[in-house]
């Protein structure tokens, strides 16, 4: 449900970086939503194709790069599976996400007249 | 124009953003962080399914405490003020953050229940929650830590089911224990569960209805309260939650 306000904020965010080229059409986004971000993607695509109508981002496509969670050892460095106990067999410290709960703009590709 | 060969064809521009989509929302947590640290307020982001006794436990909470520590609360809640209204009359001064259909909370909502909060001398600082093991987990409010209320009707896979609610989650309330004698709850499964989810796993068992195992939790409050500071002076209490073990 909150999906509908990321694409709110991800809209914003193009708006921003498209005020500094005059007459800029949006063609692509590139986000990387991690697999444990709490981002259901299914939704998150209805709601952009939703929510991009009349705004900078009209016809615009969305480009969604997955991650899947990493845990490792802040010791040891040793990776822990996904599903196992989230704690490391060797040192028996915690282990630490690196990597799976992204929500990341991380490119806009901008077609800009007068550049 | 394109400067490569003269056509008319607009430029494909790539720009580089790598940025998070919500930092909007994280830049006002920042602010509203700074405002609890200023008035040495332990902030606490309390959340939990519909019905998982989120406002039980803080009505069991103003019990135990009485006027040894003074509590606030907001409660986010998609209509009527009643869980405000009950933690007023359990002594926790309380304003509601009615969200509409919003299903969870974010900073921006928080920041204006700030502004609005009757009192600024508050020692622990609640801020319950809309009913909602999903949205809720996304959005950093400025909190000091975030606690889940996970009740024995619940099932014991819930925390498999929803991980993101509880790999944030700084420790989980198992409410409700009262009824386990009544039920098949196999607390075991539940922690096992919890395990694979969340790093360093912390969970107390607690009952509203008899008080058992508020103690604890009033303790585990009590330990993460920030030194008083005289006046809005800088603390080093900083418990940035991140996925850092504390």
């Amino acid at each position: 449900m909150h999906e509908y306000s990321i694409v709110a904020s991800l809209i914003d965010r193009v708006q921003r970086e498209a005020d500094a080229y005059e007459g800029a059409r949006v063609h692509k986004l590139h986000v990387k939503i991690g697999e444990l971000a709490g981002v259901e993607l299914d939704l998150l695509k209805t709601a952009f194709d939703t929510f991009r109508e009349r705004t900078i981002c009209d016809g615009a496509e969305l480009l969604i790069q997955t991650v899947a969670p990493i845990w490792a050892c802040p010791s040891c460095s040793r990776t822990v599976e996904r599903g196992a106990i989230l704690r490391c067999e060797t040192c028996s410290r915690p282990a630490r996400m690196t990597q799976g709960d992204e929500i990341i703009l991380e490119r806009i590709e901008m077609e800009a007249p007068n550049v | 124009m394109c400067e490569t060969c003269g056509c008319g064809d607009p430029e494909i521009v790539p720009i580089e953003v790598q940025e998070r989509i919500l930092s909007d929302n994280d830049a006002q947590a920042v602010h509203n962080r700074k405002h609890f640290e200023g008035l040495s307020l332990l902030a606490i982001n309390l959340m939990g399914s519909p019905g998982a006794g989120k406002t039980a436990v803080l009505e069991a909470t103003a019990k135990a405490v009485g006027s040894r520590i003074k509590l606030g609360a907001v409660s986010g809640d998609l209509a009527t003020e009643r869980d405000a209204d009950r933690l007023n009359a359990s002594g926790i001064v309380s304003a509601t953050i009615t969200t509409g259909s919003a299903c969870h909370l974010d900073a921006r909502l928080v920041h204006h229940a700030l502004h609005e909060f009757p009192s600024n001398d508050r020692d622990v600082f609640f801020i319950e929650n809309v009913g909602n093991l999903v949205c809720p987990a996304i959005y950093d409010l400025g909190q000091a830590a975030n606690v889940v209320a996970l009740s024995v009707t619940e099932g014991e896979d819930k925390p498999l089911k929803y991980p993101v609610m509880f790999q944030n989650a700084d420790l989980v309330l198992l409410t409700k224990i009262d009824l386990i004698p009544h039920l098949d709850f196999d607390v075991a499964a539940v922690e096992d569960a919890l395990a694979r989810v969340m790093p360093d796993a912390k969970m107390l068992h607690v009952s509203a209805k008899t008080g058992e195992g508020i103690d604890q939790w009033v303790s585990w409050l009590e330990e993460r309260r920030p030194e008083k500071t005289a006046g809005s002076g800088e603390h080093h209490h900083h418990h940035e939650h991140s996925h850092e073990h504390h």
